[in-house]
């Protein structure tokens, strides 16, 4: 994994302190083009990961780069799944076995096993959540997609269930279908590490808050700094600024000096920022690599 | 371990899920669950380690519980939390609480003479900008509040479609109870149960059975007057987004989930770090780490808050009960009342102007 990875949360209107900013940046990057720009920006300085969600807008973006062969030749996507507003809006609006009838091929087998009514063997909804993982993907094909993700929301839903065995089958599934590395998004990275082992899934990937001042941390940051001496885990630090709340010098700095991290993931919509946080990075944790 | 407290959370619809998720990973809590609806119970039985009651009678019966979690459609709740309290078991219940406001007066009655742990899931008492809100409502350092507009907008019904609960006024769905209840809830909070409530339009935009969009006028005597602008069928909102704006003699007070901005035209005694002019706070300073994160901190707050009061042996909620519950259901009576008669419901007093200062003929 490369240092540094692109966010895409300014891209969709997602703003952690204000509603008036994330609706300025969905007005900004209402069209493709205005999202290429800046991650053109960000290309150019060396950061060729695109950690994003697998919404609409970023099929577009998946078209565009498998266009341009020769100008995105290390371009590399993240992709993190479910989108789940997708999925809630289906469950709304057919109910939660319409929702998923919905959403498998027409004339298949689990169309087919849906219809019937009847309570399903364990294999056939394995069978379903790989054929979703795969509806996800679709959108990639012909693109790097090295590692891929489990969005916090599901991970953290699965996780509290205590439903983690569900993890286990998208780790096989990526592992098997896609040869790529299986992830998780999460807002408890304690608690879901202890899932994953007890899955037997050793060393994953987790992509977490991790900040100075513990914002988000939550199961507690010195449960988080002692995960991450253990070395059982190859952490991701997202809000590394905690929504601004720490000058970015300091935070990269203090991110640097911590075992376990292998990346950082932002967002920025303009070049300063963007080159900033490449330029600090670069400072800090180059040796690193 | 025998100080764990027992819950069992009730429905597994889309807040029950997440209540369970989040109850289930709860350090002091012993989890049970109970779904009468097939898939999901199915798939979830054979998965987790949970124990899933497919009845709510047989799980009263059967289990020894400390406290209950209802969520399932609102016309449920008043016999499923009548019959937790008859036998004394602690309840935290879904929003609206109840769709006759009288079963709502009847229950917060019955609790009380319990001494059970009784509340409900108002959320937005615990995001960190509306407690802010609260706070310095409470100061005093707003003056006089006599203007609030309390809105919520989000893309919940955008076209016709399928007919659910939540879809069905009798069932205690629509835009009103499920959207407006909260900014009304809020409103209760700051200034109590309307005593006028006028201009109440509840109007159909895609649904056929129930409310799309709320306007209502409400007044108190002793308080402010506020309009209620809501509709569900907005998909400019990426979720559901509710906001209050007031304006007091000495300033404006606005909040939504994410940050509180007060503009002071003095600086006021009892709220000290607040100086004249603009001053916002965010939630993200305004709020404290959960124990366990799924989608806000609130929902996670208002679950620790109920189950810490249950494990601590409290006679009655911190926040949201169900006393404050049924002024909250209340307002809603009043609402469909006067928008159904178009008369207004309640009695409005008129309030003498502010007195102003006697000048001179010249003195101004």
């Amino acid at each position: 994994m490369d240092r540094l990875l692109f966010g895409d949360n300014q891209f969709f209107g997602i703003n952690h302190m204000s509603e008036g900013k994330a609706r300025a940046q969905a007005m900004r990057f209402q069209k493709t083009d205005a999202i290429m720009d800046v991650l053109d920006i960000a290309y150019d300085e060396g950061i060729r990961t695109f950690m994003c969600t697998t919404h609409d807008r970023i099929a577009e973006v998946a078209d565009r780069v498998r266009a341009n062969p020769a100008r995105y030749r290390d371009f590399t996507f993240y992709p993190c799944m479910p989108y789940a507003h997708k999925y809630a809006n289906a469950v709304t609006e057919h109910g939660m076995v319409g929702a998923l009838k919905h959403f498998m091929p027409e004339d298949g087998l689990f169309a087919t096993a849906l219809a019937g009514g009847k309570a399903l063997a364990t294999r056939e909804v394995d069978g379903m959540a790989r054929v979703l993982i795969d509806m996800e993907m679709k959108m990639f094909a012909g693109t790097r997609t090295p590692v891929i993700f489990v969005q916090n929301v599901f991970t953290d839903l699965l996780l509290g269930m205590g439903f983690t065995r569900a993890f286990r089958i998208f780790h096989d599934h990526i592992v098997e279908k896609y040869g790529a590395e299986p992830a998780y998004i999460t807002m408890n990275m304690p608690m879901l590490l202890d899932a994953l082992e007890k899955e037997g899934i050793e060393r994953p990937i987790i992509c977490a808050n991790i900040n100075k001042i513990g914002f988000r941390m939550s199961g507690g940051f010195d449960a988080y700094l002692d995960a991450l001496k253990s070395g059982r885990v190859r952490a991701i630090a997202m809000s590394v600024y905690a929504s601004g709340a720490i000058p970015p010098d300091e935070a990269i700095h203090w991110i640097s000096e911590l075992p376990g991290v292998e990346s950082i993931v932002f967002g920025a919509s303009s070049a300063g920022n963007i080159r900033g946080t490449k330029a600090l990075v670069d400072r800090y944790m180059q040796e690193a690599a | 371990m025998g100080s764990k407290v027992r819950i069992a959370v009730v429905g597994l619809g889309k807040m029950g899920l997440s209540h369970f998720a989040m109850v289930n990973a709860h350090p002091d809590a012993e989890t049970i669950a109970c779904d009468g609806s097939g898939f999901l119970v199915d798939v979830l039985s054979r998965n987790i380690a949970t124990p899933i009651h497919k009845d709510y009678d047989t799980l009263l019966e059967k289990e020894r519980l400390d406290a209950v979690v209802i969520a399932t459609p609102s016309r449920l709740h008043a016999p499923m939390v009548r019959a937790a309290l008859d036998r004394d078991i602690h309840v935290f219940c879904e929003k609206p609480f109840c769709l006759d406001w009288a079963d709502s007066a009847a229950l917060t009655e019955l609790a009380a003479e319990k001494g059970r742990v009784a509340q409900v899931g108002y959320h937005y008492r615990y995001v960190g900008a509306f407690r802010e809100m609260k706070r310095i409502l409470d100061s005093g350092a707003l003056g006089r509040v006599t203007h609030v507009l309390a809105e919520a907008y989000g893309p919940v019904v955008l076209r016709p479609k399928r007919a659910t609960w939540r879809t069905s006024k009798e069932e205690g769905g629509g835009c009103l109870y499920d959207y407006a209840a909260h900014p009304l809830n809020l409103l209760n909070w700051f200034f109590g149960t309307p005593d006028q409530v006028t201009g109440s339009v509840l109007g159909q935009v895609f649904s056929e059975g129930t409310d799309d969009e709320v306007f209502s006028t409400l007044r108190w005597n002793d308080g402010p007057t506020a309009q209620l602008s809501v509709n569900w069928s907005d998909e400019s909102h990426r979720k559901m987004s509710t906001k209050i704006a007031m304006i007091g003699t000495n300033g404006r007070l606005y909040a939504d989930r994410q940050e509180c901005q007060l503009y002071l035209r003095e600086p006021h005694d009892a709220l000290p770090g607040y100086g004249p002019g603009w001053t916002v706070k965010y939630t993200t300073e305004l709020t404290e780490d959960a124990w366990f994160y799924l989608r806000g901190e609130e929902y996670s707050a208002q679950l620790a808050e109920f189950i810490a009061a249950v494990r601590d042996g409290k006679a009655q909620a911190a926040e949201n009960g169900f006393a404050s519950a049924a002024e909250t259901d209340r307002t809603l009576a009043m609402i469909i009342e006067n928008a159904e008669t178009g008369l207004p419901v309640g009695e409005a007093r008129a309030r003498a102007p502010e007195p102003a200062k006697r000048r001179g003929w010249f003195g101004r």
